[in-house]
C-alpha cells in the first residue's frame, strides 16, 4: 500500500501538489485571519476570530490534518531531494543552468528549508504559548462584550519589539514568496492541468498569490514594530 | 585566405566505465566559422592522430538533426548554446574567437561514460521496451492507418511528441537528473491516437516503472528540458504524462 502510494517518482509529485496546494490554502486562511490586526481596532477583532480558531471543533481537527501534511510535505521533498542528487553522482565542470531555468525553481529545497527554520521560531512564538505554556504577556487575558479573550494582539505586539525578531519574519516572508512563485504552478503542473487554454491563467494567479500573502505577513511584524498599528 | 579561429578545447577524456575521467585542454586553431561543432572535433581528432595520441571519442551518425546521436554537453548546455538544434547543427559561428570550450558527456547515473564523450544510453531503449510501442496487426490486410478519423489538433499534437530523437538532452540537462520529458513525449504520443488506445493505461504504468528503475531522478517542474530540447517538445507532455499515470492508477483496466 505505502509502495503504491510513494513508491514511483510520478506518485511523489503528486504528493508534494497535493500538500502543497493544501499548504496553499492554509495560508489563505491564517493571512485573512492575521490580517484583522489592520482594523486598528486594539486587536478586538483579531483577538476574537483567533479564539474562534483556537476553540472550534472542526478548526481543531484541521490543525491536525495540517501538520500531518506539512510533514508529508517535508519528507516527501527531502525524499525528493536525495533521489535527485543520486541520480547525477558525478556533476559538470561547468554548467549554465541559468541559460535554462530560474534559480528559484533550482532552490526549492534550500527555500523550504529556510520557511522550515523560521517556522520553527514561529511555532515557539505563538503556537507554543497558544496552546500550551499560555501567553508571555500580563494580564494574557482580555474581557469584552462579558466574553472572556486570550489577548493574542498584545502577545503579537510583544512579539515584535525585537528588530531581529522582524527581520528575521520578514525574510521568511521572502522565503515564502520565492517558494510559492515556484510552487504554486508546479502543483498544477504536476497534477496534469497544463493546458494552453488555462496555463497564462494559473501562472498569473500564481504570480499574483506569491506577492500578495506574502506582503501581508510581512506588512505585520512591520506594523507592529513601527507603531503603525497600536 | 581568411584565417580561421582559434579555440582552446576544454574536453572530458575517460579512458573507459571504470576508470577515473578527467578535463584535457586542447587548442585549435584554423577552424572554419561554417564548419559543425562535430567537424570542429573531426579536425582536432585528425591533428591528435597526427601526434600519434588517443583521438576523442564521441558519438555521431546521421549529422542532419534527424538521428539523435550525438550527445554533447557544451559550456554548460546540452547540444550547446541554440536551441532546437544537436550538436551536429551547430556551427562555429555560434563561438567567439578565441573562446574557451568545455565539452562534456551527458552526466546521469543512468548514462554511464563508455568512452570520453560517448555514453551508454540504453537505459532509453529499456524504457522504450517497456511500453514505447503499439501492437498492430502486420499480417493479411492490414488498416490503412490514414483511414482512420483523427482530429488535427490531437494529430498535430501526437507528432510534435513524436518529433523526439530519445538524444537525453532532457535527462543530461535537468537538475534532478529527470529524464520526463523523453517518457511523456513517447507516452503522449500514442495516447493521442487511436492505434496506442489498446496499451494506453499499461504503458504509461510500465514505463514509468522502468524510468524509476533506470535511477533517473524527478521532475519538479523546473522546465530546463524544454528549453534544451532539440526537437522543442513542451512539457506540457509531462503534465499529459502525469494524467495519464493518474488515470490508470485510479482505473487500471481500459
Amino acid at each position: 500500500m505505502a509502495k503504491g502510494l510513494f513508491g514511483s517518482s510520478l506518485m511523489k509529485k503528486f504528493w508534494m501538489a497535493l500538500t502543497g496546494i493544501f499548504l496553499i490554502t492554509f495560508l489563505v486562511v491564517h493571512c485573512l485571519i492575521n490580517a484583522m490586526i489592520f482594523f486598528d481596532d486594539g486587536g478586538m477583532t483579531f483577538n476574537k476570530w483567533a479564539h474562534f480558531m483556537g476553540t472550534n471543533l472542526i478548526i481543531r481537527t484541521m490543525e491536525i490534518v495540517l501538520f500531518l501534511g506539512l510533514i508529508l510535505h517535508i519528507v516527501d521533498g527531502l525524499m525528493l531531494y536525495f533521489q535527485n542528487r543520486r541520480a547525477r553522482p558525478v556533476k559538470y565542470a561547468y554548467e549554465k543552468a541559468s541559460a535554462s531555468s530560474t534559480w528559484y525553481s533550482r532552490s526549492m529545497a534550500l527555500l523550504g528549508t529556510l520557511i522550515l527554520l523560521f517556522l520553527i521560531l514561529h511555532l515557539y512564538h505563538f503556537w507554543l504559548k497558544t496552546r500550551i505554556t499560555g501567553l508571555t504577556v500580563e494580564p494574557s487575558h482580555i474581557f469584552f462584550d462579558g466574553h472572556r479573550y486570550e489577548d493574542l494582539f498584545s502577545e503579537m505586539k510583544f512579539v515584535f519589539k525585537h528588530l531581529w525578531v522582524v527581520i528575521v519574519y520578514v525574510l521568511g516572508c521572502i522565503s515564502l514568496f520565492w517558494h510559492l512563485l515556484h510552487g504554486f504552478r508546479s502543483a498544477f503542473q504536476s497534477l496534469g492541468f497544463n493546458y494552453t487554454k488555462y496555463k497564462s491563467t494559473i501562472a498569473f494567479m500564481g504570480d499574483a498569490f506569491s506577492v500578495i500573502i506574502p506582503s501581508i505577513f510581512a506588512a505585520m511584524p512591520v506594523a507592529l514594530y513601527t507603531g503603525w498599528i497600536q | 585566405m581568411e584565417k580561421g579561429m582559434n579555440l582552446k578545447l576544454k574536453i572530458w577524456r575517460q579512458k573507459n566505465t571504470n576508470e577515473q575521467g578527467k578535463i584535457v585542454e586542447y587548442p585549435v586553431s584554423n577552424v572554419s566559422p561554417d564548419m559543425s561543432f562535430l567537424e570542429m572535433i573531426d579536425v582536432l581528432n585528425d591533428s591528435l592522430v597526427a601526434k600519434g595520441e588517443e583521438p576523442v571519442a564521441f558519438d555521431h551518425d546521421c549529422r542532419e538533426g534527424i538521428c539523435g546521436m550525438c550527445s554533447m554537453f557544451i559550456n554548460g548546455e546540452a547540444h550547446g548554446p541554440n536551441r532546437g538544434v544537436t550538436t551536429c547543427q551547430l556551427h562555429m559561428r555560434s563561438f567567439k574567437e578565441g573562446e574557451t570550450i568545455y565539452i562534456e558527456p551527458w552526466r546521469s547515473e543512468a548514462f554511464p561514460v563508455i568512452k570520453d564523450l560517448m555514453v551508454d544510453r540504453g537505459a532509453f531503449d529499456r524504457i522504450q521496451q517497456a511500453g514505447g510501442f503499439v501492437s498492430v496487426n502486420t499480417s493479411g490486410r492490414t488498416l490503412d492507418a490514414n483511414a482512420i478519423p483523427i482530429p488535427k489538433e490531437d494529430a498535430d499534437k501526437a507528432f510534435d511528441a513524436a518529433t523526439c530523437i530519445g538524444c537525453g538532452a532532457c535527462a543530461a540537462t535537468c537538475p534532478n537528473g529527470s529524464a520526463m520529458l523523453f517518457v511523456a513525449a513517447k507516452v503522449s504520443q500514442f495516447a493521442l491516437l487511436p492505434q496506442g488506445q489498446v496499451e494506453r493505461k499499461e504503458r504509461v504504468l510500465n514505463m514509468v516503472k522502468q524510468m524509476d528503475e533506470e535511477g533517473f531522478g524527478n521532475c519538479s517542474n523546473i522546465g530546463a528540458c524544454e528549453v534544451q530540447c532539440p526537437k522543442n517538445i513542451s512539457i506540457e507532455v509531462i503534465a499529459r504524462m502525469n494524467r495519464e499515470y493518474l488515470m490508470a492508477n485510479v482505473k487500471p483496466e481500459n
